[in-house]
This record gives structure tokens, sequence and C-alpha cells, in this order.
């Protein structure tokens, strides 16, 4: 029985920690595919991450004068962790993991009263934080890992993490580029049509950037397993899913110059984590069926409207937080009638 | 005489404007990214809370109760007006800065809360003691607020404080973190909200403390009259 479906609440006592593990097991695949394609950085600012977010949560539960062990072990501090470093880019100071994962553990998780109890996501609010505080920091993307291009090993990118040297011969420039979402925005900004914003594109795959796909295709299986094994319903990140996919057709159908293909934006970006790893998150998101989909759908529409007429390229996180507001009405207005009573 | 230092302690402390009856927040958040900024909007405060304090206490016997809340208003709106006069002529760069802040202390709802609750009860002398703690209060937050936020958002104390001093207090800003690239977050919006909430919870422990230290008084049991 999943954790998350209503009453009967009985259910194994470690289940948080295995529904932890079993989201981590879930994320590997396009883990690999990230840094596959964008190089070592991720795994340089997720055990940052992940070493802070352990150390907060435990000062922190100090402070409260709770118990700190089973905090640490149940894995919702890894998870945050993870998923924060998953939206972060790739050639970062080591500072930026750093604040972002503090933050988000002290205001977004613990000022609220610890796990349950937080209604905005934890990684999300790191991020969004990050992104309003440190933009320049935040929007230097990688380019990927081409023969043809100079990418930064290992050392590189560790020494460029504590020191913020980069290699002689390299800068920034060479280093880094737009991702396709912000490139696509930019030239539809600039009076271009997608299709041509698309082919000055230096780097598009198949249906969407070039690796980008790649990540969100594993993630899209990772959060596939997650369903088969009933860690997460299908609810959320079908309508979320749906919505976006919706909505951007619907765009794409009536003026396809201005409107980037359903496709593109479903393999772009956070699309895929953010529907089956971030929208999913047991505490924040909504707990009844059709206050599910509601919500899932919210942020797919939002998704798409930020990103279309927004100020920013990608907009899962700022989705996620706006529909978290919503959910306690959402779970108001949505509560299932019970047996015997009158609706 | 142990009446001002009650008027003095609810106004700094016990009952302030900003940490304890939350009122003027709107100001309160939208102005504190500098020190100068809240110290500006801080003292334009108090000196409407005197003016209007007096003011209304002079005229408390006059005005008969179903009326009082327009004459308040009056009054408060006139002294908003002379201040806002005021700071145009004589802190023109400054009252720039603080823009709509300035006549909007009129709507600072601490300040028709004081008329109301204070100055339309009291005598003169100590209406006067009560605008002008309060207004200290309120301005001692704005400056915490504002020397938080500058501190974390531009790594600098006093900046541009020739806007109030003149031009020999350029001098006065303190470069806390040299080469510090800023941190955004303090000095938009948000910053406010987080950091008047640190403030208030700082306050609490402040007080819980002194509670704590305090032996425990047990009130004498009231004899029983009326039984």
């Amino acid at each position: 029985m999943s954790l998350i479906i209503s009453s009967p609440h009985q259910h194994p006592a470690n289940s948080v920690s295995r529904v932890m593990l079993s989201v981590v097991y879930a994320l590997i695949p396009g883990c690999i595919a990230h840094v596959w394609f964008f190089g070592p950085g991720l795994l340089v600012n997720m055990s940052i991450a992940i070493a802070a977010a352990l150390l907060t949560e435990a000062w922190i539960l100090r402070l409260r004068r709770r118990p700190i062990k089973p905090a640490l072990y149940d894995g919702s501090a890894l998870v945050t962790a993870i998923l924060f470093a998953l939206t972060l880019p790739p050639l970062a100071p080591w500072w930026i993991p750093f604040v972002g994962i503090v933050f988000a553990m002290i205001f977004a998780k613990h000022l609220y009263g610890g796990l349950g109890q937080n209604p905005f996501n934890p990684a999300m609010v790191g991020y969004a934080m990050l992104l309003i505080a440190f933009p320049q920091e935040m929007t230097r993307w990688s380019v990927p890992q081409l023969p043809e291009l100079h990418s930064l090993g290992w050392l590189d990118v560790l020494r460029h993490s504590f020191t913020g040297a980069l290699p002689t011969g390299t800068g920034y420039d060479a280093l880094t580029m737009a991702t396709p979402l912000d490139h696509t925005k930019t030239q539809i900004a600039l009076d271009q049509t997608v299709q041509a914003a698309h082919a000055s594109y230096k780097f598009m795959g198949q249906i969407a950037g070039y690796g980008w796909e790649w990540i969100n295709i594993l993630f899209m299986f990772g959060g596939a397993w997650l369903i088969v094994r009933r860690i997460i319903t299908w609810h959320i990140p079908a309508a979320m899913l749906c919505g976006l996919g919706l909505f951007a057709l619907v765009a794409f159908l009536s003026a396809p110059a201005t409107h980037a293909s359903p496709l593109f934006h479903l393999f772009s970006g956070a699309t895929m984590l953010g529907a089956f790893f971030i929208a999913t998150d047991p505490v924040t998101a909504a707990t009844t069926t059709r206050g599910r989909l509601i919500y899932g759908a919210g942020i797919g529409v939002l998704i798409y409207i930020i990103r279309y007429w927004g100020g920013y390229p990608d907009a899962v996180a700022f989705s996620v937080l706006l529909m978290n507001m919503a959910v306690p009405t959402i779970d108001y207005y949505t509560q299932p009638r019970v047996f015997g009573h009158k609706g | 005489m142990s009446e001002y230092s009650k008027i003095f302690r609810d106004g700094m402390w016990t009952t302030n404007v900003a940490f304890v009856q939350l009122l003027g927040l709107c100001p309160l958040l939208a102005v504190t990214n500098t020190v100068i900024n809240g110290l500006g909007l801080g003292l334009a405060t108090t000196l409407t809370l005197i003016l209007s304090n007096v003011t209304v206490s002079l005229v408390r016997n006059l005005v008969r109760p179903e009326i009082r809340i327009p004459v308040f208003v009056i009054i408060i709106a006139s002294v908003v007006t002379a201040i806002e006069l005021a700071m145009n002529a004589w802190f023109h760069d400054l009252y720039k800065i603080l823009g709509i802040f300035i006549p909007l202390i009129v709507t600072n709802c601490s300040i028709i809360a004081r008329a109301e609750a204070f100055a339309s009860k009291n005598n003169v002398p100590h209406s006067f003691a009560d605008g002008l703690f309060m207004g200290l209060g309120f301005t001692l937050v704005l400056i915490t607020l504002g020397a938080i936020r500058e501190g974390l958002g531009f790594g600098t104390l006093f900046r541009q404080a020739h806007l109030m001093f003149g031009e020999a207090a350029r001098s006065l800003q303190i470069t806390l973190i040299s080469d510090y690239q800023g941190f955004l977050l303090a000095i938009l919006p948000p910053g406010a909200f987080f950091g008047l909430g640190l403030l208030i919870a700082a306050k609490n422990i402040i007080d819980k403390r002194r509670a704590a230290k305090k032996p425990l008084t047990v009130p004498a049991p009231v004899a029983a009259t009326a039984a």
C-alpha cells in the first residue's frame, strides 16, 4: 500500500526512508545522463549540498531539542539535497549549493516545523532564492560535453568550485551557453520564428536540446518506475504533463511560428524532473485524488505561461511553489464525500 | 516619574509598534533596505507621532466622541503634509528615495492607534512622551532591519549618508566586507519579511530568557469579598 493513499494509514515503520531511498534509486539514471552530458559539476554540487543539508538538519534539530538520528537516517534531507543539486548549473562556485540548501533546510523546512509540516517544497525554495539572489551564477549553464568542445575534467571543476579559477585558455564564454529554452525564448523576443531559433541553436537533439532530451527521458523512466513501485501515484505527473502538453499543443497549433512544439516543452529543462520527482513531494502536494489532478494540471499550465510570457526561461520551481500555495484550498474543496454522508 | 519610564519601556520594547503591535509594516518592509532610509522614515514617523499626539491631546476635551475619528484624521493628515513639504525642501534626495512612503505615513496605523488609545485619554506631556518613544521604538526597528539588510545586501553600513547629513557625511559609509558581490535577496522585499521575522523571533527569545531568569512571583491571593 502506498504511503500517500488515504486511510487506513498503516504502513511499515521505516516507510519514510523506504520511500526516500526508492526516490534516490529512481534518480540515478537521469543523474548519470546529466553527468555524461554536462560534466562532473553535478556531483560536486551534490556532494556539497548533501553534506550541508545533513549538517544543517542536525544543527537545527539540536536547537529544537529533537532526536537527531532518526531524522538524519530517514533520507528526506538527502533527497531534498539531491533534487536541489539537480537544479543548479554544473559550473557553480561552492557557496551556491551551500547557501541554497542551508536556506532551504532552515527557512523552508524547519521554521515550519520540519518534515511533514512544510507547505513549500524546500528544494524549490532553495533554488528560487538562489535564482533571485544570484542571477549571474545561476544562469551560466555548461556547454554539452562534446569532443569538439573544451570540456572540464574532475579536477578543473573542483578547482573552479572552490577557488573560482578556470583553466587557462578557457572562460565562461567558452564553457557556458544559453539553454535551449533560454535561446528559444530570446530569439522569439527578437521576432524570430521558433524554427529559426532551433536552427540557430548549435546543439539541438531529435526533439529538444542535445543532452536535455536524454536527461528528461531517463527521469521519465525513473518516475515511471516509482509509479510501478507505488511510491507515487500517476495523478500528479500525468496531470502536469497533460496540462503543459495540451496548453503547448493548442498554442503550437494556433501559432506554430512563435510557440515551440509540445514535445520540445515536455523534454526540455526540468519538465520530467518536476513532474515525477518535485511536484509529487508527498508533503507539499495535494492529497486528494481530484486535488492531485488539479494541482498537477495547474503546475503544467503555469509552466507554459511562465516559459512563454514570464521573465524566466524555465518555470518548474515557480510553478510548483505557486501551486504549493494553493494546496490547502485545493484539498479543502476536493475532500471526498464520507460514505454515508451527504455530499 | 515612573509614569514616564513605563511610557519609555512600552514604546521602546514591551509594546513596540513594529515588534509587538506589528503596525506600520508597509513602510517598515518597503524602505528598510539601507540604514539611512530606515532612519529617515523613522524620524519622519516619530515627528508625526509627536505632533499628532500633542495636538490630539490638546483638543481631547473639545472634541465630541462621535466625531473624534475624522478630527484625528484631519490632524494627522495636516501633520504629514507639513512634514512631507519640509522633507521635500530640506532633504530632497532622501525625499525622492522614500517617495510615496512619506505621504503614506498618514496611513501608518500606529499613528491613529496612538491618537485613539493614548493621546485622547492622557495629558499633553504624557502624550508627547508616548509619541516620542513609540516613534523612537519604531525607528529603532527600522534602523536595525536596515542595518541587517544593508549589511547582507551591499556589505556596507550607512551608505548614502550624505542624503541625510550633507556631503561631509559621505565618509560615514562603513564597508563591512570588501569585494562583496552582494546578496540581492536581502535588499528585495522578501529580505524584509525574513529580516523582520527573525528580529521578532530574537525579541521573543530575549523576553523568554528574561522571564526565565526572574523568580516566579505569585500574585497574592485576593480576599474573596463578594462570595
